[in-house]
Formats: C-alpha cells, sequence, structure tokens
C-alpha cells in the first residue's frame, strides 16, 4: 500500500516538473537575453555590441598608451560614468539609435592611431564624457529589458576588460608592439568613418 | 537483454524525447546577420586580385622604406580608404575609379621595382590618395541584410591584414637577394596593373 502511494505521489511530482518545465518563457524584443539574469544580460550586451565593446577598447588602448596613471583613472570613471550615464538613459523617454557611436569611433581611433599625447586632466573627462554618452544610449536599450541590474552587470564587465586592456598596453616595451596598438586605433578611425557614412546614408 | 537494461534504456530515450520536445525561449526581432557582416567585409578584399596586389605592394613599399614608413603606410591607407568609402555611401562620385585602382598597382609596383624613396609625407600622400579609389569601389558593398558596421570592420581588418602579408614579405629586403626578389615582386604587379587597365579601359 505504502510503496504504491510512494509511486503515485512519484508520477505526480514528475508530472508537475514536466508542466513547470513546459510553461512558456519570455519573449524578449531587440535585446539578446543570456538566460542567466539580468546582470549576466548587462555583460552579454556589451561584450555583444560592437558599438559600444569597440569604443570601450578604443579607450583602454589609448589610455594604456598614456600610461599607468592615467588607466587607473579610466579604470574607475568609465565604468562609474556608464553607470551614471545609464541611469538617465533608464529614465529618458527617447528611443534608442546609435549615430553617436560613430563619432566615438572616430575620436578614439584617431587619438590612438596618431598617438596624440593629450594631458591627464583632458583624458579624464574625455573618459567621463565617453561613458556618459555610451551609457546613455545604453540605459535607452535596458529600461525595457534588464534595467539597472543591466547596468551594474556592464559597468563591472567595463571595469575587467579595461583593466585588462590598459595593463597589456602598459605593459607593452618593444616598440613594434606599441605600433601594433596604433595600427588598431587607426582599423578603429577607419570603421568609424565607414559607420558615419553609413548613417549619413540612411538619414539623407 | 534483461529487464533492468531495458528499463534503462526506456529511461533515456524518454529524457532524449522530453528534451527534444521541451519549449524554447522566442526571442522576438533579434538581430541577425552580425557574424556575416563581418566575414563578408573581411572576405572582400581578398575577393579582387586588382585589391589584393595593390595591398600587398603598400606593404612591400613600407618595408622596402623601412621605419617610419613601415607602419606609416599601412595607418595611412585604411583611414583614406574608409573616407573613399564613406564619399561612396554619400553618393559622391569618383571619375574612374576601376582605372584609378589599376593606376595604383601600376604605380605602387613601380616604386618598389624602382626602389624610388620619397619624402614619408609624400609616400603616404600617394598611397592615401589611391587607398580613396579603393574605399569607394569596395567599401560600400553591403550585401543586404548584414550589419553595415561589422561589415565595414571585417573589410578595414582584411585590407590590414593584406598590408601584413606585404610587409612580412618584404622583410627579405634586409638579405641581399631579397632585394632583388622584391623589386621582381614590383615588376610583376606593375605588368597586372598594366592587364587592369587594360581591361578597365576596354
Amino acid at each position: 500500500m505504502i510503496r504504491l502511494l510512494k509511486q503515485k505521489a512519484g508520477f505526480a511530482a514528475a508530472g508537475l516538473v514536466g508542466c513547470l518545465l513546459f510553461l512558456p518563457t519570455a519573449a524578449p524584443a531587440h535585446l539578446v537575453t543570456t538566460g542567466l539574469g539580468p546582470v549576466y544580460d548587462g555583460i552579454g550586451h556589451l561584450v555583444l555590441t560592437p558599438e559600444d565593446l569597440v569604443p570601450t577598447l578604443a579607450l583602454a588602448l589609448y589610455c594604456g598608451l598614456r600610461g599607468a596613471r592615467t588607466s587607473r583613472y579610466a579604470v574607475f570613471l568609465l565604468p562609474l560614468a556608464w553607470f551614471l550615464g545609464g541611469l538617465i538613459g533608464t529614465m529618458s523617454g527617447l528611443e534608442p539609435a546609435y549615430p553617436l557611436s560613430a563619432a566615438s569611433f572616430l575620436l578614439l581611433g584617431i587619438l590612438v592611431a596618431a598617438d596624440i599625447a593629450l594631458p591627464l586632466p583632458v583624458v579624464a573627462p574625455l573618459t567621463v564624457l565617453i561613458g556618459l554618452m555610451h551609457g546613455f544610449l545604453n540605459g535607452l536599450v535596458l529600461k525595457s529589458g534588464p534595467g539597472i541590474a543591466g547596468l551594474l552587470g556592464i559597468m563591472g564587465a567595463l571595469f575587467v576588460l579595461v583593466t585588462l586592456a590598459t595593463a597589456v598596453v602598459v605593459s607593452l616595451e618593444k616598440p613594434w608592439t606599441r605600433i601594433v596598438v596604433r595600427v588598431l586605433g587607426s582599423w578603429i578611425a577607419a570603421s568609424g568613418m565607414l559607420m558615419a557614412g553609413w548613417h549619413l546614408q540612411g538619414a539623407l | 537483454m534483461n529487464d533492468q537494461r531495458i528499463r534503462t534504456l526506456h529511461l533515456y530515450l524518454a529524457c532524449a524525447a522530453f528534451c527534444l520536445i521541451m519549449p524554447t525561449m522566442a526571442h522576438a526581432h533579434v538581430e541577425q546577420g552580425q557574424a556575416a557582416g563581418f566575414l563578408t567585409g573581411f572576405e572582400h578584399p581578398w575577393s579582387g586580385l586588382d585589391h589584393i596586389l595593390a595591398m600587398i605592394a603598400v606593404g612591400l613599399w613600407g618595408a622596402q622604406l623601412g621605419n617610419p614608413a613601415i607602419w606609416v603606410l599601412p595607418i595611412a591607407f585604411p583611414m583614406m580608404m574608409a573616407l573613399g568609402g564613406m564619399m561612396g555611401l554619400l553618393g559622391i562620385p569618383v571619375p574612374g575609379v576601376e582605372a584609378g585602382i589599376a593606376v595604383s598597382a601600376i604605380i605602387l609596383g613601380l616604386v618598389v621595382l624602382l626602389d624610388i624613396r620619397p619624402n614619408l609625407v609624400i609616400a603616404a600622400l600617394l598611397v592615401g590618395f589611391f587607398a580613396i579609389f579603393h574605399g569607394h569601389a569596395h567599401g560600400t558593398e553591403l550585401p543586404p541584410g548584414q550589419s553595415g558596421l561589422l561589415y565595414s570592420m571585417g573589410f578595414v581588418i582584411g585590407t590590414g591584414c593584406l598590408h601584413g602579408v606585404g610587409i612580412m614579405i618584404g622583410l627579405i629586403h634586409r638579405y641581399q637577394v631579397g632585394k632583388f626578389l622584391l623589386r621582381g615582386a614590383g615588376a610583376f604587379i606593375t605588368v597586372m596593373g598594366c592587364l587592369f587597365l587594360w581591361q578597365a579601359v576596354a
């Protein structure tokens, strides 16, 4: 008798689990979700969005070329400014748009390619400006999805990415390795110029 | 086969069937064509011999001229090429694009053949001038449904890799035999450029 009851309870539990597994899941529009929660969705958004990822790496390359002191500022300023911009974006009623990213590509790419030695009082506000702008654009997109938790994920990912990339560039000693970084900058600037062309073509 | 094994087999089959009929997450409007856009752009510079030879000639000339031209020319070229691509996207016409590409192969082949060593600024201007034709002709050929940004990035990186190939070949310049071989490569590029010019004009 007890064995029969246990068997029935087992079937009932299996049926319940089956029903739960067959429940339809959410259908998120316009955002790639990781299925691991909003923080990872934010990380995924940064890593899978070249409009944000490439300028981040370009800024890290530039700060790395400028040295360890400038890089330390970038490691903290960029994620904080990005988060602040994201908060403003989530509260804004504007529609997501990306033409501003082309300006980041172009500006940062030229700075890296030409290895222009800007002083820290200029690089720090520039880092904040880039962070605020991209964070704002992210906030516009993320408000319909992961929201502020997603921004926290992006902030963490930015901290790691900028730390790693600047550390690599700062540690470069041989002249040709710094030239490779500058060539990468020229590629970023060239991509930004073409990106601006695509945007202008769409606007005309 | 005993009953225990049959039961285990049934259990595995049931699990497999269960996994197969599980509903998957429905992503609405997921971006498509991202990877394809990058690959199309990356492949594009490698798809035309005129483009390949001109890019390699830039690398060869840079290696022949030595530092700093070895890195200035491959930096100047993609920037000016992107400017040409932007002009193409905005509908700004550039006369004789195909002929310009062919002439670029002839001139760049000739400078390698004759081992011409102009001022760095003049070398960069010459390379940049021809880059506009290459960008105008090839930088805007985006297949429908693919990402413009990733196509552009792939196109620029593909071109940069061709410069890298040219530079790597050009490193033979440090050997006496290599100098002759390099000039021979310049002659080959010039002859091919003449052939491309013939095709463009005829």
